[in-house]
């Protein structure tokens, strides 16, 4: 039996991803938790996230989830998905500035559609206006060959609904990148941590792929 | 690569029912919502829209196993509309698997609502479904205001700074309905949609009027929209999403095919 926990923090609806998991899983149990306990005696973990930065870490915090994150990356693969992956990196710019997990090394911006301040705006392909948030699907190039990508063609539209994006540091890697007026980390990979910014839950095949791959993947890049 | 521009079919449910069915050829229950779903799902449609037309309260629990059951199966977006009042009515739809609620008539009686629900659930979730109608007389500058009752009622509220207003509260998304074309098969409005999608920077979803495919690539290329929504080409057979799709990538739209 292969035991998944998604980590409930009681932003927004988990049931998606509960259920695509179930969807795609063979000999699968999922539980939707904040229990410590269920959470570190899972094969498989997923972070998930809605909503806005600062009400989440505020929830993270409270519930101890920041330790039960820290302490799940050092044995098994961990799977972040949209706000989720927002919380693993240094800070926020949401909220006027939000101290994330600092277990990734970046931050989290702004698509910047009204070129406020010395910024120029961020404009889409076809030089018209950037909406934001970013909604609907979107291309994503991978940049390595891992596991997760398994079975996915290079360059697949997965579902994305955010305002924010991932800048990462220096000596981190993307696994994925985006174009949305400027490219972003649509995909991480860290250890046994793959973060994605899009909804794999809600991208049909491909999203249901990766979810599967993750459900096969032992936090090993090989 | 860029953002591709969504087709969205949208279903009328009255207690778990679809109004109208569905005539597709191989189906065995045109009413079903779950069914059609999954259908639209597989054919490519890149969101569902699920509208509950149900008036009884017994009747909405019903809708509720049914978003369930659709959220279950199809791994799209789905978005959840029709009497949604209440922060309770939002947390409930979220919790049965919709990705994002519509508001309307709730918002036009108490815009704060919509305020409340994107600092409560998230701008993501929360798309406002505005019903606009032209009153400029011919000649003058166009103006729209935002019925209520099903096109029926004016409230004098100006459409453009409705949608102003909306996005400055919160909303993530617009779903825009000209209340003129709705139903009319004569296309978009689209000086309409071309004139709210410019005043705001959230997505704009264009609706009501849609009678061929060349009135969905107009939405997107004339009025500017992010995403058409569409009913009756796509139920009756008269359109599939994946001609839908392939029309307008030959116009010059991003797709996702």
């Amino acid at each position: 039996m292969n035991k998944v926990a998604v980590i409930d923090y009681g932003m927004g609806n988990l049931h998606s991803v509960a259920k695509a998991v179930e969807y795609v899983g063979r000999n699968v149990s999922v539980s939707v938790t904040s229990d410590a306990q269920t959470i570190l005696q899972a094969d498989h973990v997923i972070f998930p996230g809605v909503g806005a930065i600062r009400d989440c870490m505020a929830e993270i915090h409270r519930l101890h989830i920041d330790e039960i994150v820290a302490e799940v990356i050092r044995s098994k693969p961990l799977l972040a998905v949209c706000v989720g992956m927002q919380a693993l990196m240094d800070s926020s710019e949401e909220n006027g500035g939000v101290e994330c997990l600092g277990l990734v090394s970046g931050r989290v911006r702004l698509f910047n559609n009204a070129g406020s301040g010395n910024a120029v705006a961020h404009v889409d392909e076809d030089g018209s206006k950037l909406k934001v948030p970013h909604m609907g699907w979107n291309s994503v190039q991978q940049v390595d060959r891992h596991p997760l990508w398994a079975g996915i063609e290079d360059g697949s539209r997965f579902y994305f609904v955010h305002s924010y994006y991932v800048e990462l540091g220096a000596q981190e890697k993307a696994s994925g990148v985006t174009q949305y007026g400027v490219e972003f980390t649509a995909a991480l990979n860290k250890e046994n941590i793959f973060a994605v910014q899009f909804h794999p839950e809600k991208s049909q095949h491909s999203g249901l792929q990766l979810l599967s791959n993750f459900l096969k993947w032992d936090g090993t890049t090989q | 690569m860029a953002l591709a521009k969504r087709i969205i079919p949208c279903l009328d449910c009255d207690k778990g029912r679809v109004v109208k069915g569905v005539k597709f050829l191989d189906i065995r229950d045109a009413g079903d919502p779950v069914e059609i779903s999954k259908r639209y799902s597989d054919a490519g449609a890149d969101e569902i829209t699920f509208l509950d037309i149900t008036a009884s309260h017994e009747g909405r629990e019903t809708t509720v196993h049914t978003v369930e059951a659709i959220a279950g199966q199809v791994f799209i977006p789905l978005t959840v509309g029709g009497g949604i009042r209440t922060l309770e009515d939002i947390r409930t739809m979220l919790n049965a698997g919709a990705d994002k609620v519509s508001i309307n008539t709730a918002a036009v009686f108490n815009p704060d609502f919509v305020r409340e629900a994107a600092e409560r659930f998230g701008s993501q979730c929360i798309v406002v479904a505005m019903d606009a109608k032209k009153v400029s007389a011919p000649g003058e500058k166009d103006r729209w205001e935002i019925f209520t009752h099903g096109g029926r009622k004016a409230t004098g509220i100006d459409a453009i700074e409705w949608a102003k207003r909306m996005v400055s509260y919160g909303a993530g998304e617009i779903l825009l309905t000209s209340m003129d074309r709705d139903g009319t098969k004569s296309g978009f409005d689209l000086p309409l949609n071309r004139a709210v999608s410019e005043s705001v920077s959230v997505p704009i979803i264009a609706s009501g009027g849609v009678g061929n495919l060349q009135d969905l690539a107009d939405g997107v290329l004339e009025g500017k929209a992010d995403a058409v929504l569409a009913a009756s080409i796509f139920h009756f057979g008269e359109y599939t999403i994946p001609e839908a799709k392939r029309y307008m990538a030959n116009k010059g739209i991003t797709m996702r095919l």
